[in-house]
């Protein structure tokens, strides 16, 4: 809200070049193997074949093929696919809390992929905060100390993590609701507070998986409109991953779908909408068209006849 | 039959080995024996000192504040009345000095060894035999070396009670380590958790019911040893117990069996409702 976090939002990390990616993904590889001992090392992608029997075999997962992106400072770019699409992977394999097996990740001019642990764990610290779809809140800490988590592991100043807290608290509409528990907040509160905790990090990054999905439609709605709000003066770079395409389209500025672990289309969602690259996409989209056209069909009968009340599908 | 000529004893050996032992390290063995064993009449004395109208208080004032249920409370404070009116006080709190030293040395071990044992995989390969045996074996089995080691009396009591002891804390401190959920362990790790922080700030504190379940356990199952660590000359409620079996006086061997299980009561009731107070709250 404040300047200093615009501008540093739009100019990047401080040392970074203008006009440099925020997220620079390349030749992304992530298989997952079940069997004890059995690994698959970063040389082993190139082998077609090889891959081709591991994604067969019972043994192994190939969750993200050969994956590359690139993410514009200060826009916020969808991710979208189905359930088991690889996008949740991807996501967290942009903070390593899924090793990738191949590939690099550059955020902001690091090379996340070449961190060690130590790096690591201040890269996550500093420059990147997550939302969950689970919210993953502390159910023993209150909201305040919930917000104020991330602050502390980093070791900020008490006063100083209560002041921003507080702030980020009322950026979201918690004010009011420091000393609750998770556990006495419904789903979309225990969300905001999810995303209190991320705002307060200040970092140029923002993960979001799946935020809004275990929520219902009316609060969705808000908490999207809330997020787009927010992202007018913040000009953060989000990168979030949803199965809605309609959230997709709310919020994003450019978007990618995925499926079975490979990026099948990249575009802006106008562009994804007139023109999908394959049947899987269009089929995505066709559901979408479906949609508007019938609430189309509702609201002109609606019109029609007396003011109707408002209809949600 | 099983055939003889597969036929191999360990016997032998591990006679030779408990012989050594007491020879070569005689003395190691005396000053453990008598570092717990000061430890324990430490505990003794002060358990002693208490008159015993505090433990009533006690334990009513702690029941009352847990769960402020007055009739419960009332008859949870009688209890230790009656062991009184019994004429068995001082047995209970010799037992009682028994059950919290091994207890104490129970906790000493067993926490560290738990977190070690949800951390480290080879950690926990190795433990969980260990483990089944500490529970499972006889425990004259290890009650005869126990006393040929450290004597008659109490400290292999409290060793025999440590062993039996032992695992429920072990075993519940990892297991309450282990079902944290994921996604609240994934948030602490994204924001930079590193090892240590995400121990200390989110799966100690979350593991806390489980782990003082298992303090209850081990609790229950330090009161199970009374009788038997009497048998190696341990004094106590069990030594009564003991006595009226020998005499057939039915009676007396109920009056003081009875107040074992009062003695349980009390402990477990308290332990439990310290347990609530630590789990996460609901509003």
């Amino acid at each position: 809200m404040d300047a200093p976090q615009q501008q540093d939002a739009s100019a990047g990390v401080p040392g970074a070049a203008a006009g440099m990616e925020a997220i620079l993904i390349r030749d992304l590889w992530k298989i997952y193997t079940r069997k004890k001992g059995m690994s698959v090392s970063s040389s082993d992608v190139e082998n077609e074949e090889l891959v081709e029997e591991l994604d067969k075999g019972e043994d192994a997962v190939v969750a993200m093929k050969n994956v590359s992106l690139e993410i514009r400072q200060g826009e916020t770019f969808i991710i979208m696919g189905l359930s088991g699409s690889g996008k949740s992977t991807l996501i967290r394999c942009l903070l390593r809390l899924v090793e990738p097996t191949s590939g690099d990740i550059i955020i902001n001019g690091e090379n996340v992929t070449a961190m060690n642990r130590r790096q690591l764990v201040n890269f996550r610290r500093e420059k990147i905060a997550m939302v969950f779809q689970h919210y993953g809140l502390l159910p023993h800490r209150t909201v305040l100390q919930n917000v104020t988590f991330g602050l502390k592991l980093r070791g900020d100043e008490k006063e100083g993590r209560k002041e921003k807290a507080a702030d980020a608290l009322e950026k979201v509409g918690l004010k009011g609701w420091e000393k609750y528990y998770p556990a006495s907040l419904s789903g979309g509160m225990r969300q905001r507070v999810g995303i209190a905790r991320a705002l307060v990090m200040d970092a140029p990054i923002l993960l979001m998986d799946e935020p809004f999905s275990g929520l219902d439609p009316l609060i969705r709605r808000e908490l999207q409109d809330e997020m787009i709000h927010l992202q007018k003066v913040m000009h953060k770079t989000i990168f979030f991953v949803t199965h809605d395409l309609s959230e997709a389209l709310r919020m994003g500025d450019r978007m990618a779908i995925m499926k079975k672990g490979e990026i099948v289309q990249v575009g802006s969602p106008d562009e994804v909408i007139a023109n999908p690259a394959d049947d899987y996409v269009s089929r995505f989209v066709s559901d979408e068209r479906e949609h508007m056209r019938r609430a189309e069909e509702v609201l002109a009968k609606n019109r029609a006849g007396k003011e109707g009340t408002p209809h949600v599908s | 039959m099983f055939p003889e000529m597969f036929r191999y004893h360990v016997a032998g050996p591990v006679n030779d080995f408990i012989n050594n032992l007491i020879e070569a390290y005689g003395p190691v063995f005396d000053s453990i024996s008598h570092g717990i064993l000061s430890f324990l009449l430490g505990v003794n004395s002060v358990l002693s000192f208490i008159p015993w109208w505090a433990y009533i208080a006690v334990v009513f004032l702690l029941s009352w504040y847990s769960s402020k249920k007055l009739i419960a409370s009332v008859v949870l404070a009688s209890l230790p009345f009656v062991i009184g009116m019994f004429g068995l006080w001082a047995m209970a709190i010799e037992s009682l000095s028994v059950i919290i030293t091994a207890v104490l040395m129970a906790l000493i071990i067993g926490l560290p060894l738990g977190v070690l044992m949800a951390e480290l995989k080879p950690v926990a390969a190795v433990l969980r035999p260990v483990l089944d045996g500490m529970q499972t074996m006889p425990s004259f089995v290890y009650l005869i070396p126990a006393m040929m080691l450290f004597g008659l009396g109490k400290v292999p009591a409290v060793l025999a009670t440590l062993i039996y002891a032992l695992p429920p804390v072990i075993r519940l401190t990892a297991l309450g380590l282990n079902q944290v959920p994921k996604p609240v362990e994934e948030a602490a790790l994204a924001y930079g958790a590193t090892r240590w922080q995400l121990l200390k700030e989110v799966r100690l504190p979350l593991a806390m019911p489980s782990i003082l379940a298992g303090v209850n356990q081990t609790t229950m199952m330090a009161l199970a040893m009374v009788v038997i660590s009497s048998m190696i000359g341990a004094r106590g409620l069990g030594q009564e117990v003991l006595l009226s079996i020998n005499r057939i006086d039915v009676g007396r061997g109920f009056e003081a069996g009875m107040s074992v299980v009062f003695l349980a009561i009390v402990i477990d009731r308290l332990t439990q409702n310290m347990a609530k107070r630590w789990e996460p709250p609901k509003r």
